[in-house]
């Protein structure tokens, strides 16, 4: 890395060179200025940061041990009591089941539909400019339209999906959909798939732009037939980007909330309820600000320990190669 | 079994040169299925705004018997919605302006300064590409109440623009270190300082970069829903998407007015995407795939 100031020393016609110690002294205050010069460029960014971001998360880490109601400063320490009656809330064991079950659906079905999705259309196609826009036209809508939206199209009875369902001869199958504890979860999945597939499909596209184009040639010369093409060129090629789109899937289910609120604020009684709602529940409407808080820990807690683990063992090679070469964003 | 088809015809294209219409048929059918799916609600929700309540339970996904008017004209006439627009549209272009200024500033010094801790620092930025807004929100809640931000634009701007910058600067920073350093060097030696070879020389060459960074910032505000619901208690400040689930809340019976205020709430955003698709999507890849 060449540093402006560092520079300046070549700049012609500069004054012949001073003695030793002069020059290091020199040296040593050049440095000093270009630290200085380097951090004042961070400071709106760190000031923002550290006040809007670090401390509230470390002050939740803190209100989680105590019994507080958002008022004053938190006194009543209690200490790992919070956490403990957590893991006997039964609402909250379920928040933690039912991201597990939304993060695996999204990854056994959404991801997949996305990735057929965007190897379709990465095929010569008459129209293909206008499909991506329309798969991806969704994620550009706000989670709150998106929700009331949905919660219209699957109003029981008189919601488009029962009226499409009735017209084909389905009646059986309409129903309460957001409001039967057996299916808010499923109806909720596919509000999902439809605004967030075309998310993850933009991402494999960007990726399949990478994969060189001689390659799945080669293959296609040396007989290999389109699945083993997929399989054997294409998908390890693509799969940096999948496993960029897989860590973001994760993180979103552990995190989902706006959807949820809209549609269904948690109900019916509790089964589509998300950590994230949960915590908004106690903090904001019960004003158990600290239990809250102990929510907040416990996803933050599940999100580091994912994005740790997953780097770790999963993103290595691929973080390596972009945090050290300075190869740029999206060419 | 799509793409075995699409094989099988591929080949045969290559061996005989035969005409692609024949191999896509099948691609197509599914596609058209899949935008069928993805176009539906949205044509249902426009639809449905011109009919009346009632008609609407009669004649449900049908084009409307007279196409009645009243509910988009009428949202469009009250002062609320154009509010609303205008509340959002203020704290998009304000967060966004904030958010790209601090973050360039600081992906220039990441991307052209060797100095003592920038791995750190920029580790710490990075890791807030993880934190979940939902973890900080009750604190920063109590912290914008403590500064009396509650009520106030200021306090969704600056909370946003905060959680803006790990992504931005990231991106921000990966296009800087692509500008030739012997680009630097002669702007040093013309006698530029660094601000000067920033802001003079840098920040015209990244205009593309910026364009993108700003296009996720102003989407990303659009959308926020957790933030100014907690923010605005009362209506003045009420962006769209508190509008629209407001809205609902009150015209839940009146089905056909809730569907023209959605689409109209709809409009801008699909407007917005419309014209900077290119740099939304590149945006999101680069900042995706270089985290």
């Amino acid at each position: 890395m060449t540093s402006i100031l560092a520079d300046k020393r070549s700049r012609p016609g500069a004054d012949a060179p001073p003695p030793d110690t002069v020059r290091a002294r020199g040296r040593a205050r050049r440095r000093a200025l270009n630290w200085l010069t380097a951090v004042g460029f961070q400071l709106p960014a760190l000031v923002l940061f550290i006040g809007l971001v670090l401390l509230p998360m470390l002050f939740a880490l803190y209100a989680a041990f105590f019994r507080w109601g958002g008022f004053g400063m938190p006194e009543d320490y209690v200490g790992l009591d919070n956490f403990t009656d957590l893991f006997d809330n039964p609402v909250f064991m379920g928040d933690l089941w039912r991201c597990l079950v939304l993060t695996l659906l999204t990854l056994a079905l959404q991801l997949p539909f996305a990735l057929a999705m965007a190897v379709l259309l990465n095929q010569r196609l008459r129209g293909r400019a206008v499909y991506r826009m329309l798969f991806f036209a969704p994620y550009v809508l706000s989670e709150a339209i998106t929700g009331v939206l949905f919660s219209m199209v699957f109003a029981p009875d008189d919601g488009l999906a029962d009226h499409l369902l009735g017209s084909i001869g389905l009646d059986s199958l309409g129903g309460e959909w957001f409001a039967d504890p057996s299916w808010v979860m499923a109806t909720l999945f596919i509000v999902m798939t439809w605004k967030y597939f075309g998310f993850h499909m933009m991402l494999y596209l960007a990726g399949l732009q990478s994969v060189p184009r001689e390659l799945t040639e080669a293959a296609l010369i040396d007989g290999a037939n389109a699945w083993q093409r997929f399989r054997s060129v294409t998908l390890p090629l693509l799969m940096p980007t999948i496993r960029i789109s897989i860590f973001l899937a994760v993180i979103g289910s552990i995190q989902l909330f706006d959807l949820v609120w809209v549609i269904t604020q948690g109900g019916p009684d509790h089964h589509s309820e998300t950590m994230a709602v949960t915590m908004f529940q106690y903090g904001f409407k019960r004003y158990q600000v600290g239990y809250a808080s102990a929510i907040s820990v416990v996803m933050f807690g599940i999100c580091l320990v994912f994005a740790l683990a997953y780097q770790r063992f999963v993103l290595r090679r691929d973080l390596e190669g972009a945090t050290t070469t300075m190869r740029g964003a999206g060419k | 079994m799509s793409l075995k088809s699409e094989a099988v015809s591929r080949k045969r294209e290559t061996v005989s040169g035969k005409s692609r219409t024949g191999r896509t048929l099948p691609l197509h059918v599914i596609l058209i299925a899949v935008g069928a799916l993805m176009v539906v609600p949205l044509v249902y929700a426009v639809l449905s705004g011109f009919k009346s309540t009632d008609e609407l339970s009669r004649n449900p996904f049908g084009l409307p018997d007279h196409w009645l008017t009243g509910n988009y004209t009428g949202i469009l006439r009250s002062g609320d919605f154009w509010r609303l627009l205008g509340n959002s549209t203020l704290i998009a272009v304000a967060t966004t302006v904030l958010v790209v200024a601090a973050s360039a500033l600081a992906a220039f010094s990441f991307a052209r300064f060797a100095f003592r801790g920038r791995e750190v620092l920029f580790t710490l930025f990075t890791m807030g590409l993880m934190f979940p807004f939902a973890v900080a929100a009750l604190p920063l809640f109590l912290l914008l109440r403590y500064l009396g931000l509650l009520d106030n634009p200021l306090g969704v701007i600056l909370p946003q623009a905060a959680f803006g910058l790990p992504m931005t600067i990231i991106i921000l920073r990966a296009f800087f270190r692509e500008i030739p350093g012997e680009l630097e060097e002669a702007a040093t030696l013309d006698g530029c300082s660094p601000f000067g070879f920033f802001w003079r020389v840098l920040l015209p060459m990244a205009r593309p970069a910026l364009g993108t960074v700003s296009v996720l910032a102003v989407v990303t505000s659009w959308n926020n829903f957790m933030l100014p619901l907690l923010v605005f208690t009362d209506n003045t400040w009420w962006t769209l998407p508190i509008g629209v689930q407001q809205f609902q809340g009150q015209y839940s019976s009146d089905y056909a007015r809730v569907f023209a205020y959605l689409v109209l709430a709809m409009v801008p955003a699909l407007a917005f995407y419309s014209v900077a698709e290119r740099q939304l999507v590149g945006g999101l890849t680069a900042g995706a795939t270089k985290g």
